[in-house]
This record gives structure tokens, sequence and C-alpha cells, in this order.
């Protein structure tokens, strides 16, 4: 099976480590601005959310692009721009619908998350709380079934 | 690549109204390591110590350190240094959030702030490009108003730091507030920024910190990471219940100043405690840019009386609005916690200052007339009225506005306020916990807790435990602290973090950073020429050292209750032998050898 970045917003604490680590891995600075992966706080709502690339099954970003630059490995599952081919044109950009591939005015490419690749995604690895896991099965949703479940037994206890 | 810095710094005269950039001093970046360093360094060369605080030539400075914006420990603080209104001494005040790393992407170190603005101002930074608007609109309203409209005219995700009403109407413990809830919060620095006409500083940055050894960094942090993680304190205590954790352990210590510090134990400190605000509004925990501890608490109120959200309240606030005001209400302790934020004030001056004015009611020197109310211990809606007041500039809100010091002074009876160098010490009774008391009487901004924090060995048993009641080693112990935390502040890591990791984890952050080769030594002796600079400048502000003391009732009257009874500050017995460890003569002053050691003379 294929993983990927889970996230259980409810255990994130809106300190944008993942976005600290992201760019640091990948662009070598501290740069928020440049991360792969979004980590907003609503500090009214108390609500912290954090959003990155879902490497789609049919990729909004590979339709649109016009040089064949964006891929999908069947493998892994994950979405990758070759920088080789890719132009700069940006058209991938406006063609996801979640704002989850950029335009880098440093590289002139398109820049989107990749899971790191072949290596253990470094957001994940930087994640204090776990609010990111990185595995095949959605385990936040499982946590929540199981959670959901165990409301009703209990209440099955009690008639 | 990089090495931790941008390497330039922003000179904003509001005078002029002018903006220009300068390359950042590296050779003092290296010395003073950066933040509170660097900042008080520049200070000691632009602004004569005995200026008047309030006066166009007092300088402003915002400053980020080496670390500030990159991960590993909790590495998103910023200081505000300036010369303090309230003490007459240097002034840093240090603060999280968003907005530090926020000013560090924009490309600047530094912002030094001078002159005097004639008609309100504020400034605006995006990347490199900064500007002075007009603050008019803007004047007059609360911090979180204003970052509202800021944002809304200038960048929708702009970093604001701001000061609220108070700043403008000169309450000498105004303070610099930023993301809303979080405040560089002693000693006045958002009064300087209120004399000095300036509302705001917004920046909006979207470049990067870079650092010298990537891998290197990279092991270090990973280190650090799992260090707090694994810490009780640092993974478990403070994310759980935050700061107000410690109600209940400094209360059962019998060093919880109650009723302002007539007693050393609440009776009703449940009441106000960290379980209780987990089971009553804390909405959850949240922590600012890189940490990974989140001692922060986002609470919103459910009371018939009060409404309102916001971060906090703090251990701290919990104690100066609750305990020491004999108030166990927590509504109305959140609520004004709320309203301290709003209005831009210290929680911990604030609720002293209404404590000290409590117990001149208390003895009849003042009167309900003149409060406008009666003010006894223990009265929530008093408290939380005289907060608005204050915040406001109306009513006896003015008096209080002065703080408890010239408080009481007015009153003719100055015994009654908590202070040193006029500034109120925090939530320890220096008779029960003894290195605290040292710690208030020396400290370079006035009585606080956070340029040394013996409460870690003396109650945490961190690193390791201290009888709090002796005195034998104590000096030793204060000049250590208060050296490791100018380092750590300097550095711009979060004065929490060590808890769990000391200096040789800094040591490695530091190094992977700048790509100097300091040992801990030379960081240590870093430490050392911070506290000392900061020394001289009060020496030469006119500030004695006959003024490291404490208020009279800690250093003679016994502690009435608790399990610290009897106990007194014994204080004149650690003092000659902390000067002595600091390398100072027998009247408190830096010897030349000393300085020449430092580097300093």
């Amino acid at each position: 099976m294929q993983k990927l970045i889970r996230i259980e917003p409810s255990n994130c604490i809106g300190c944008k480590s993942c976005e600290l680590a992201c760019s640091f891995r990948h662009r070598g600075e501290f740069a928020p601005s440049k991360s792969r992966i979004i980590n907003e706080v609503f500090m009214e709502d108390a609500q912290f959310i954090t959003v990155t690339c879902m490497q789609c099954e049919d990729p909004w970003c590979r339709k649109a692009c016009p040089k064949g630059a964006i891929d999908k490995d069947m493998k892994s599952g994950i979405v990758t721009v070759d920088e080789v081919k890719c132009v700069g044109c940006r058209t991938c950009v406006s063609a996801c619908p979640f704002g989850m591939i950029r335009y880098l005015p440093e590289t002139g490419k398109a820049d989107k998350c990749n899971l790191c690749g072949s290596e253990f995604p470094e957001c994940v690895a930087f994640c204090p709380t776990h609010c990111l896991k990185f595995s095949e099965e959605d385990l936040p949703l499982r946590e929540k079934v199981l959670k959901f479940a165990r409301t009703m037994k209990d209440g099955q206890g009690e008639v | 690549m990089g090495n931790g810095w941008q390497g330039r710094l922003l000179r904003v005269n509001l005078s002029d109204k002018t903006c220009t950039i300068e390359a950042l001093n590296m050779e003092w970046a290296a010395a003073y390591v950066g933040g509170r360093g660097l900042a008080t360094r520049y200070l000691t060369e632009e602004v004569d110590p005995a200026v008047d605080a309030l006066d166009a030539a007092n300088k402003l400075i915002f400053a980020t350190g080496p670390l500030t914006g990159t991960y590993g420990a909790a590495n998103g603080r910023y200081m505000v240094v300036t010369k303090s209104p309230l003490t007459g001494t240097v002034a840093c005040s240090n603060s999280g959030g968003y907005f530090p790393c926020e000013l560090k992407y924009s490309g600047f170190d530094l912002v030094i702030v001078e002159g005097k603005a004639e008609q309100p101002l504020y400034l605006r930074i995006h990347n490199q490009y900064a500007e002075l608007a007009d603050a008019g609109h803007l004047w007059g309203k609360t911090t979180d108003e204003t970052e509202d409209l800021i944002r809304a005219e200038f960048h929708g995700d702009a970093k604001v730091a701001c000061i609220g009403p108070a700043g403008e109407k000169l309450v000498r413990y105004a303070c610099v507030v930023n993301d809303k809830h979080r405040a560089a919060g002693r000693s006045g620095v958002g009064t300087v920024m209120g004399s000095k006409n300036l509302k705001a500083i917004a920046v909006r940055g979207t470049g990067g910190v870079g650092v010298a050894d990537a891998p290197g960094f990279r092991e270090a942090a990973r280190e650090t990471l799992k260090m707090l993680r694994q810490h009780p304190v640092t993974g478990e205590g403070l994310p759980a219940l935050g700061t107000a954790i410690l109600v209940n352990i400094i209360n059962q210590s019998g060093g919880l100043p109650t009723n302002n510090s007539q007693f050393g134990t609440f009776d009703k400190a449940e009441d106000i405690s960290g379980e209780r605000l987990v089971q009553t509004f804390l909405k959850r925990n949240k922590g600012c840019m890189g940490c990974v501890i989140a001692c922060g608490r986002l609470t919103k109120l459910v009371d018939p009386r009060f409404s309102g959200s916001g971060e906090g309240p703090e251990y701290e606030t919990l104690w100066s609005l609750g305990a020491t005001c004999g108030v166990s209400d927590m509504a109305a302790i959140v609520k004004a916690n709320y309203l301290c934020d709003e209005y831009g004030m210290d929680t911990i001056t604030m609720g002293s200052t209404v404590a000290c004015a409590m117990e001149l009611y208390q003895r009849g020197l003042i009167t309900e007339e003149e409060v406008g109310m009666p003010l006894n211990f223990g009265d929530s809606n008093a408290m939380v009225k005289l907060v608005e007041l204050t915040g406001k500039g109306e009513g006896f809100g003015t008096q209080l506005g002065l703080g408890s010091a010239r408080l009481a002074e007015s009153y003719g009876a100055p015994e009654f306020s908590m202070t040193v160098k006029k500034q109120e010490f925090p939530a320890y009774d220096g008779r029960a916990i003894q290195g605290m008391g040292l710690e208030y009487a020396t400290s370079n901004r006035g009585a606080c807790h956070v340029r040394g924090y013996l409460v870690s060995p003396e109650i945490l048993g961190l690193p390791e435990k201290l009888d709090p009641q002796a005195i034998e080693g104590k000096a030793a112990w204060a000049k250590a602290f208060q050296d490791v935390t100018a380092l750590v502040d300097s550095a711009g890591v979060c004065l929490f973090t060590t808890f769990s990791i000391g200096v040789p984890q800094v040591t490695r952050l530091l190094n992977g950073a700048t790509g100097l080769a300091c040992s801990e030594d030379q960081l240590m002796a870093a430490g050392e020429r911070i506290w000392n600079m900061e020394r001289l400048f009060n020496l030469k502000a006119g500030i004695s050292p006959a003024q490291d003391t404490l208020p009279k009732r800690i250093l003679d009257e016994p502690l009435p209750d608790g399990p610290m009874k009897g106990a007194v500050s014994r204080l004149p017995e650690m003092l000659p032998e902390y000067y002595r460890v600091r390398g100072w003569d027998v009247q408190g002053i830096p010897t030349t050898e000393k300085l020449a050691e430092l580097g300093l003379a």
C-alpha cells in the first residue's frame, strides 16, 4: 500500500515545526513561506489546521502540465515535478484546487510535496505531538472510529 | 547556507520619519550572542544611561537572536530592550508568538527605534521595504483591534507587535503585545513605545534563515526535540497544565505570596490552579513558533458576568490578579488577564499594584472615596474594575498606573510596595525560597523571576534539589542561573526549554547556526559579560547597589503561616557572597580585573 502524511488536527499545537522542517530540508533555510506543508493558526476559533499535497489519484496538476513534467509514481503514489522538464509556466499552480503546488522564483520551477522522496518525511519527523503521521492506513481516522465505537460499547454496557 | 544572522538592522528615526538599513556589527554579535546581549550593547553605545526613559533620546530596540526563526529549542523569541520608565534600569522583555520569527524572515535581526514622532505612526516592514505610516486611526484602539485593522489595510499575513491604550497613556508598566496575546511584558517597554508615539510594528517576511552547518544543526535539533519531549516538565507538566501547574506546587511549598505578601499560602489556591483552569475555561494548549512544549493556554470565558477569549492566564497572572489580591474567582482573573492584554499592561505589576492598594485600604491609608469603591482583599469585581480603569487611564486607575512603588510612596507607606528597584516581584515569596529572594534583589531589571529561576532547583529539584531554606551556595547558583539565562535569552531560545536542555545543547545549536566554534565556557562567559554590561548600565543610570535589597516585610517580618512559617529572607548573609562570586567589590561594583577579563574595560 501507499503511504501518506496523515493529519490529526486535534493534536496540533500551532508550532509550525512542520513548516520549519520542510523548508530547511528542501530549501536549505528556515523559511515557512517556502514550505510545502502549511500550518494555519485560527486563534479566535482555537483551531490549528495543517494542509499539504494529498498526492491525488488523478492529479489536476499533472493533467494541466503542458510539458508532461508532472508524474504520479504508481508504486509509491508520489506526485513529482521533473525539474528538467518543468519550464515554470505555472499552469499547474492555477490547476490545483488546493493551492498545494507553487512556483518558486529562485528555481524558476514548480514545487510541491514529494513526501521527501525515498526518505522519511521531515515534517513528520519533527512534529512534536504526532499530529502528523506517515502511514499506509489512515491512523487518525482509525482512532476516531475506535473512539466512536468505544462510546457505543460503553453505552451498551449501561442498558 | 548562512550563519543564523541576516546581517542587517533597520534604524527607524521617528523624529525625521526615516528608515535606514545598516550592516549588523558582527563583532558585537559574536561577543554578545544576539537578542538581549546584542541589543543592550547597542543601547549602551547609543543611549546615555542617565537619560529620562521617556525622553526622545531614549531608544527602543527590537532584537532577535541568531537562533530566532530556526527549530530545535522553541527558538521563536525576541526581546525589547530600552531604558525602563518603571525602574530606571536597563529593560529587556522577552516574547514569543509568531512576530519574532516573521521579523527575522523579513531580513532584519534588529530594529532600532529612535526619536519621537509628532503624530502617532506605525512601522510597516515588507521584507526589505520599510515605511512609517499614519496611526491616527489606531490610537486609542486595543491591541487586538489594532492587529485586525493593520492586517486589513497592510497585509493579511502580517504579524503585529503593538501597544494598547495603556502604552499611549504612559502607564508605567505598559507592555508590547504581539500576536494579540503574547507580551514583552515587564518594565514598561510599551510605555517607551507610547512616549515615542509609535503604535505598532507590522511585518511581513517571506525570506528565510540559513545556518552554517546544516547537518550538524539538524542533529543538534533532533537531540533537543527528544530531550524536551521526554522530560516530565517540558514533555508532560507544561503541555498539560501550562505554567499554572505551579499554583498548587508553590502554595504547598509555603511560598505563594498572598494578600500582598502578608501570608505565604492561599487557602483557595485550588480555585486558581492550572488543574481548575483545565476544568473551566481552557480550550486547548498551544505553542509559539518552533515550540515543542506548548505551555500556552487558549481560553474562552463562559460566565454570566464576563466574556472574551484569548491566551492565558499564566501562573504569574493567576497569582498577581488572584492570590496576592486574595482573589479566588477564576473567571474574574481570566477576564482581567484579557483586559491586561487588550490594554497592553504587565499583569504582574498590575495585580501586585492592586494588592498594594488593597493593603493601603486595609490599613486605612486610602479611603473608599479616593478609590471610588470599597477595596477589600478578595473583592474580584473591584480588581477587574481597577484593571479596566488603569488601562483607560481613568479615576483611581491613573494612580495605579504608576505602579505600587510610586503609589505606596505617595501615601507615605513605601513598605507596602512589594518591589525591588520599583518593579514588583512575581509569584514566589523570597522568605520561603531564599534563592529567589537573592535573585529579586540582584536582578538587573528589578524584581524578576526570569533572570535566574532558582525555583527550578529549590522547589522542582532541577537540575538538582536544593533546600529552599538553605543559603549556602545560593550565591553561586544565582550567578550561574543568571549567566545561563542571559545566554539563552540572547540566543533567541525560550527559557522554558532549560528545564530539560542545558548549555551543551544551546552551544551545539549556536555553533551549528553561526559556524563559530565556541566552547561552553566561552558562551557562559558571554552570559557573564552580558550580565556585567547590564550592571554597568544601571550603575551609570544612578541605580545604587544599595537598591540590591528587598522590601522590609521580606527581610524583617517572619512568614506567619504555612510550611515556611517563621522564615525571613537571609539576603544580608547572601549578598556579600554574591558580590564575591561575581568578582565585584564589597560595594557591589564590578572590579576592573573582572571587567578586563570580560572585555568590558
